[in-house]
């Protein structure tokens, strides 16, 4: 085998006294989609804030291409090849879509790669190419979630971190997004590390999956496997009804916040 | 008709006044956008700049544009590297934390002045100093013309480069959205130096394009709090906003000396201050979009 595109060795992650991850460990094999599930607030955004460098993890390691860049800064974790599309899309609101676009390429050096690059996600999104020159906060949240996936693309990376890329859209939406997605894996070869609430939709898109409770890993599998095993089913694919379990975690968190 | 020509008069002096307050202005408002931070030591580093244009060129007789373009170079790099060694370290600590820096700051730049230069006014002669242009009948004196032009020219050059280039739309970018530009590989850190850098360049040329009006001492960063006015009251947010902020105040200073007794000059711009935060609390320009959607 040769070695995974990303490997994430037992990380644990703090915000302040509250630790969010407690000792994840997980592999993104090269030309693979992995998805990551979980309940609200079981830490996967923390996990892929962690890996794209945004948050320091106390212990453990990350290893993208077979080098450690657990302490490394964000922007330089991008250069290296990893773009994180982040919750709730980020874009530059008062920047027109094909500048954020242009932004998504600033480390890059090759103008004529850039402008081929910008009708390739055209190409992904036609939408976007009809406001190319709106300002990209009136664009709708499906629209910021095209931006923000093209915007990263626009970074040429060999690893691609989505989160919740279907928060917020309608079912439609999500499965042209999703569709996307896999031709991106494929088309281009990109490496995809996929975190998702909607479980159904993600097992199908990934090849490997990953489910998170509390900060820890409770179980992974082939996503076929996955889609198949009845815990799983019961608390992520809602086949049976929500679950006290799931009730009692989201009562818990409103108690928090 | 010389009613009129004096009118005129006033209105061309107060926006040069005016001009002044608005570059400090918007270097206010460039690091407020970017970092949410308020330098108070802005007027001070408008002095700085002023004296160190007064070395290079009364000193080191320099001429006048060498000299000045190397202040303006002089004074952003000290820009940069308040920004790079102090300021940066109080990123994520509470406001009043900031507040109390850039006032100490502002402090510890009046004393340095004090004991480099002295507490003495001084100037140096500048290409407009006493001269007059004739525009179809109207006298106006090329000090404040040359402000004016150096103001419009200034904003011209700033809208090019925040609007074309790749550093100047990136630094749009990471004021909007900080976490956004690190995840793009902006290395934002060096971009808000680099903003700094500009605001306090900008400082500086408000002190040179001023001097011909104006003798440069210690205190003149006192200039600031009317410059602050003029930024909150253009919205505190956009640039021309800040420039029209500047003017309205240094018009309205100019017609209370004419019109009003004497004290209400030094006060006009609080009262205008007032009444805009009374009338239209977000101020002329506010953006109608929050800094995130
Ligand atoms: N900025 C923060 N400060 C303090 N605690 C945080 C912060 N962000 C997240 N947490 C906590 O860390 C835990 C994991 O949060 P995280 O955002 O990673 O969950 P998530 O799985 O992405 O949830 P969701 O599905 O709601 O996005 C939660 O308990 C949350 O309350
Ligand atoms: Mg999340």
């Amino acid at each position: 085998m040769t070695e995974p595109i990303l490997r994430v060795d037992s990380i644990e992650t703090f915000y302040g006294p509250i630790q969010a991850i407690r000792g994840v460990s997980l592999d993104v094999d090269r030309g693979q989609i992995v998805t990551v599930l979980g309940a609200n607030g079981a830490g996967k955004t923390s996990v892929l804030r962690t890996v794209s460098g945004v948050l320091d993890p106390e212990r453990g390691r990350v290893l993208f291409e077979g080098r450690d860049i657990a302490r490394m800064p964000p922007d330089q974790v991008m250069r290296l090849g990893m773009c994180h599309v982040p919750e709730g899309r980020e874009i530059f609101p008062f920047l027109t879509v094909r500048e954020n676009l242009n932004m998504g390429a600033y480390t890059r050096r090759d103008p004529a790669g850039v402008t081929r690059d910008i009708e390739l996600c055209f190409e992904y999104f036609p939408r976007l190419k009809e406001r190319e020159s709106q300002r990209a906060g009136l664009l709708s949240g499906g629209e910021q979630q095209m931006l923000a996936i093209g915007r990263a693309l626009m970074g040429n990376p060999r690893l691609l971190l989505l989160d919740e890329p279907s928060l917020g859209l309608s079912p439609l939406l999500v499965q042209q997004i999703f569709g996307i997605i896999r031709r991106i894996n494929r088309e281009q070869n990109v490496s995809i590390l996929l975190v998702e609430q909607n479980a159904h939709l993600a097992l199908q898109t990934a090849d490997f999956g990953y489910v998170l409770e509390v900060g820890r890993v409770v179980a992974s599998g082939d996503c076929e496997t996955l889609l198949r095993r009845a815990d799983i089913q019961e608390f992520y694919l809602g086949q049976k009804e929500a679950g006290a379990r799931g009730t009692r975690r989201w009562k818990k968190k409103r108690l928090w916040n | 008709m010389h009613d009129a020509a004096r009118i005129l008069q006033l209105i061309v002096n107060g926006a040069a006044s005016g001009c002044i307050y608005g570059l400090i202005a918007l270097g206010f408002v460039l690091i407020y956008k970017a970092t949410e931070m308020v330098n108070f030591a802005q007027g001070d580093v408008m002095m700085l700049g002023g004296f160190a244009a007064f070395t290079l060129i009364a000193h080191f007789h320099l001429p006048y544009w060498v000299g000045g373009i190397l202040a303006i170079v002089i004074t952003a790099a000290l820009g940069y590297a308040l920004d790079a060694l102090i300021i940066r370290r109080v990123i994520g600590q509470p406001q009043f934390a900031v507040v109390m820096l850039t006032l100490g700051l502002g402090f510890i730049f009046r004393a340095g002045a004090g004991i480099a230069w002295g507490y003495d006014s001084v100037g140096f002669e500048t290409p407009f100093t006493n001269k007059t242009i004739d525009i179809g009948g109207l006298i106006l004196g090329e000090d404040s013309v040359s402000i004016i032009a150096g103001t419009v020219l200034l904003c011209g050059v700033l809208y090019l480069f925040f609007s074309r280039t790749r550093v100047g739309v990136a630094m749009q970018a990471a004021s909007q959205n900080q976490l956004a530009a690190y995840y793009m590989g902006i290395p934002v850190r060096t971009i808000f130096s680099l903003i700094w850098a500009i605001s306090a360049g900008v400082a500086c040329l408000a002190g040179i394009l001023l001097s011909p009006i104006s003798m440069i001492d210690v205190n003149m960063g006192s200039l600031g709090i009317k410059a602050f006015a003029a930024a909150v009251i253009g919205g505190f947010g956009s640039i021309p906003g800040s420039v029209i902020g500047g003017v309205i105040v240094g018009i309205v200073e100019q017609f209370a000396g004419y019109k009003l007794p004497a004290g209400f000059q030094e006060v006009s711009s609080n009262i205008v201050l007032l009444l805009m935060l009374f009338v239209r609390p977000q101020g002329l320009f506010a953006e109608r979009m929050g800094k995130r959607v």
